[in-house]
């Protein structure tokens, strides 16, 4: 039996009642008395100076109630990299010059959408268009046109990550691979556009309801741009329609909606249309990957280097840290005793490139797990192998980087083994390919330069025994509001009902980063754990009095019995000594507090989660069609806290990394995105979606809540490589270029065709 | 001009005075406040808007409100009898098959539709059945299960 009575359960999410019904309402839905509609007008040129924009005649029309420009705001330049201001590059509305076909210039406030639509037709902006760079290689060039003023060759931000003596080890190599590969882009297609409501009063205070990954960092963002003070804002995270990177940095949405109704002193809506959210928001950083590996005879590596030039798009956003975790991940999760890592994020003149689910991971992976099989196959050694040869293990320290505790790499594998032993011999063209990861469970960055700990939690415990828990963690989807709700159950001793969560309400909860780097369940896990201890001790208090119970006795709380560890039998009801601490504290509500901040933990992550695929395919060598067969992960999290949720997040990764590796692109012409819409922007349906199997493997993790850890992104990082790898088993072509198309698969079939004859 | 439009939405008569133009999803939203039904993509490809119109399922947002006139409408809102919810709204919470929710209500009306047309719909039918509904965040498998779940009477209705 379990020692847990809640964790580990498989229960309804505590928000699934409303979402099967209809009844949860998001953003989207909200309508406020009075409100007004908001539309935003965005720049049709790549690169081009502004030399002036009338809104009269937008203004005169019928319906219009105000026109804001970039000379309506601060003009300041916003970034979620505050400590470095010099990263800080993005207007939102531009006063001097557009960087990408979707930079917003201007946002009318209407009646109707309708009105507001027809008045951006009526601005008139005059544009002197620039020359425009699209492709990073070029845009590092001397001649290539300076997108930011003073930022030489456009070289945005670059990282350096070094340990041991890479130039000597490659002398001792065996063999020595070169690679080149290209990462796409990708669309994080939430199915909640970006929207946001804006409500300024007279009383001088804003309150902004939004579809956010982090109602912290928008109010925050918030009042740098509009000069509030950051309390007299206050964010509130409705059900959000997710997120998957795309929802942490300050939205147009959310900006010109504020800086409308500051105007109005009315309720703004803003929401971005499908092809805004396209076009206009933030997407997957593409990255060009130069890899050289070097391995002894018997498979061990010895040294690697990498060197990446990133798609930077026109603005910092979070593409810098994407660029450093590229290159730590891209030593994962091997131990490579030397390794050297240069980045270089580039400025060009498309949609600024981000964060999205993975950060930088997914692109490693791929690289990583496609070589690691080329150097395999070179060596004749076999791909599993390989991997246990090298893999990380527990408590293992990447030199000065990360010390790594919990990690079942190896049994992970070991059960990836079994899965491809039982699949037997496949028929023609069909190949299993497998890929090893893993991924950190929130990140020790403090970028934002936050002055609040990473996580905090209140818990108060109400007179009828109810506990009312706030924090500012954003359940986006991936149920966070289940997960934390469940810890704080299980730490009070009571059921998964007597938990009413509150979230992701800068005005009621505590700060909290917000859901990124797959950081809740540890960090603001971490947190509710510590509020839910500080309430129970305090009933417990009462409760040792009640029971006069001898100093040597341990006392517990088990499904709302508060009792002698010994005894069990021996003990008191939990509603009753609730009523009466409460009686004892002069009538005061029991409150519990806690927070989380990683210390001691090195300069990336707390705990790392691994975990092994395999993905299978069939091929038509006709075509270059490939059917996902079968997707099978070995994946570690430490303790599952809510095995339904991890579920989800395991089969929902396959659909959004397998459209990755095998459909999901953004072919740009002139950085014009061509499929700005879900008909042409070719996602994995259900129809094409694989059969998945689950093989969870038991760790714990001594940092985490109850031994947890994450299971949200990690999971996006396997599926690319595991694809190419398995297409290279399939038919024998290699395809280091993503995605990983039906075109690509069969002109590389033709080549190697022609090879033979 | 705004035309008249009589419809029935989840057994309640309506009488509306709407613009032409306006889509049904426009009409249950925004005229009868009924949210549930969410949009996604305004050309028929995401299904976030997928309702039951006379009986089959049609995306609201690919049809006029006026297309619908004296029609019989089934939203999400209308798929629990009271507090007691349709068996596939308990098998989507029993299997976890959602996450965010925004599709969900879509989802539901697809999956409904398709079982009211076939109980008995076999693996790949299921998968037919919501091919036009995209979900981001479950991988579908879960979705599949839950419907699966009813199928083999799992969730007897209470009559």
């Amino acid at each position: 039996m379990s020692k847990y009575s809640v964790i580990g359960q498989r229960v309804h999410r505590v928000d699934g009642p409303e979402k099967v019904t209809g009844g949860a309402k998001y953003t989207f839905d909200l309508v406020l008395p009075n409100m007004l509609y908001g539309k935003i007008l965005r720049s049709p040129h790549p690169h081009a100076k502004i030399l002036k924009i009338d809104t009269s005649k937008a203004e005169k029309l019928i319906g219009v109630k105000a026109v804001v420009t970039g000379k309506d705001t601060l003009g300041r330049k916003q970034g979620i990299w505050r400590r470095f201001p010099e990263l800080c590059d993005e207007e939102i509305l531009c006063r001097e010059k557009v960087r990408y076909i979707g930079d917003p210039v201007a946002a009318v406030a209407a009646i109707d959408e309708d009105t507001a639509e027809e008045a951006l037709d009526l601005i008139e902006v005059e544009y002197e268009p620039l020359p425009a760079v699209f492709d990073p290689l070029e845009a590092i060039k001397e001649d290539a046109p300076q997108i930011h003023e003073g930022v030489e060759l456009n070289i945005n931000v670059t990282r350096h990550i070094e340990w041991g003596d890479v130039d000597e080890a490659f002398k001792k190599c065996d063999h020595i691979r070169e690679d080149q590969f290209k990462c796409s882009s990708q669309a994080h297609v939430c199915m909640e556009t970006h929207d946001a409501v804006a409500s300024f009063g007279y009383d001088g205070k804003l309150t902004v309801w939004t579809s956010t990954q982090s109602s912290y960092y928008i109010q925050r963002l918030l009042a740098d741009m509009t000069g509030l003070r950051e309390s007299d804002i206050r964010v509130i995270k409705p059900p959000t329609g997710g997120g998957f990177g795309s929802k942490f940095e300050l939205d147009s949405a959310q900006f010109c909606a504020s800086v409308l109704s500051m105007k109005l002193c009315k309720p703004v809506k803003i929401v971005l249309t499908r092809e805004e959210e396209f076009t206009a928001t933030k997407r997957r950083t593409p990255m060009y990957y130069y890899v050289k590996l070097g391995a002894k005879k018997d498979g061990t590596l010895l040294a690697k280097e990498t060197r990446v030039i990133t798609e930077g798009g026109a603005y910092t956003a979070m593409g810098a840290t994407a660029l450093y975790l590229t290159g730590f991940f891209s030593s994962f999760p091997y131990k490579y005793p030397n390794y050297r890592y240069d980045g270089y994020r580039v400025y060009t003149n498309t949609a600024p490139t981000s964060a999205m689910r993975g950060f930088g991971a997914p692109q490693s992976t791929f690289v990583g797990e496609s070589q690691l099989d080329m150097m395999a196959e070179d060596l004749g050694i076999d791909p599993i192998e390989i991997r246990r040869k090298n893999g990380m293990t527990p408590n293992y320290e990447v030199p000065g980087q990360a010390y790594i505790q919990s990690c079942g790499l190896h049994q992970c594998l070991d059960k990836i083994e079994e899965h491809i032993k039982e699949r037997g011999k496949l028929p023609p063209n069909r190949g299993i390919g497998i890929a090893a990861y893993g991924f950190m469970s929130g990140g020790i960055f403090n970028w934002f330069d936050t002055p609040y700990a990473f996580s905090a939690a209140i818990v108060r415990i109400n007179i009828d025994g109810k506990v009312d828990l706030f924090t500012g963690a954003c359940d986006i989807g991936q149920g966070s509001d289940t997960t934390l709700s469940m810890i704080c159950a299980e730490e009070l001793g009571v059921r998964l009902e007597d938990i009413r969560i509150h979230s992701g309400d800068t005005g009621i909860c505590p700060a909290d980063l917000g859901a990124w780097g797959s950081r809740e369940t540890l960090m603001n896990g971490n947190a509710v754990k510590m509020a839910a201890a500080d309430a129970k001790r305090q009933i417990m208090e009462f409760a040792a009095a009640k029971l006069g119970a001898n100093i040597v006795y341990d006392m517990d709380i088990k499904d709302r019995w508060i009792h002698f560890v010994d005894r069990p039998e021996r003990g008191v009801s939990y509603f009753d000594i609730v009523k009466e601490a409460i009686r004892g504290k002069y009538g005061e509500v029991i409150i519990g507090r806690g927070h989380y901040t990683p210390h001691r933990k090195g300069m990336i992550s707390p705990a790392y989660s691994f975990g092994a695929q395999a993905a299978e395919v069939a091929v038509d060598t006709e075509t270059g069609r490939y059917k996902l067969v079968n997707v099978t992960t070995a994946h570690e999290s430490g303790t599952v806290i809510n095995p339904v949720g991890i579920e989800g997040q395991l089969e929902g990764a396959i659909m959004m990394a397998g459209g990755y590796g095998f459909c999901e692109d953004q072919p740009m012409d002139e950085g014009k995105i061509l499929n700005p819409s879900i008909a042409d922007y070719k996602l994995i349906r259900s129809l094409d979606m694989p059969e998945t199997k689950i093989l969870e493997i038991d760790t714990y993790e001594p940092e985490g809540p109850f031994g947890a850890k994450e299971a949200g992104e990690g999971l996006t990082n396997p599926t690319a490589g595991a694809i190419a790898n398995a297409v290279y088993k399939a038919v024998g072509v290699r395809i280091n270029d993503l995605p990983i198309t039906p075109e690509k698969v069969l002109r590389a079939l033709k080549e190697k065709k022609k090879k033979i004859k | 001009m705004k035309k008249e439009l009589r419809l029935t939405v989840n057994g309640q008569p309506y009488e509306l005075y709407i613009k032409p133009k306006t889509l049904l999803v426009e009409a249950l939203r925004d005229q009868l406040g009924l949210t549930g039904t969410k949009r996604g993509c305004n050309e028929s490809a995401c299904g976030a808007c997928t309702v039951i119109l006379n009986g089959m399922a049609v995306k609201s947002c690919s049809i006029l409100a006026l297309q619908a006139d004296g029609g019989e409408v089934l939203t999400v809102e209308g798929l629990a009898r009271g507090t007691e919810l349709h068996p596939l709204q308990k098998a989507f919470l029993d299997y976890g098959a959602f996450q965010c929710g925004f599709c969900t209500p879509g989802m539901l009306m697809s999956a409904t539709a398709l079982l009211d047309e076939n109980p008995k719909p076999t693996k790949e039918q299921i998968k037919e059945g919501i091919d036009g509904n995209i979900c981001r965040c479950t991988g579908y498998n879960s979705i599949i299960r839950a419907v699966t779940a009813v199928v083999k009477g799992e969730y007897k209705e209470e009559k």
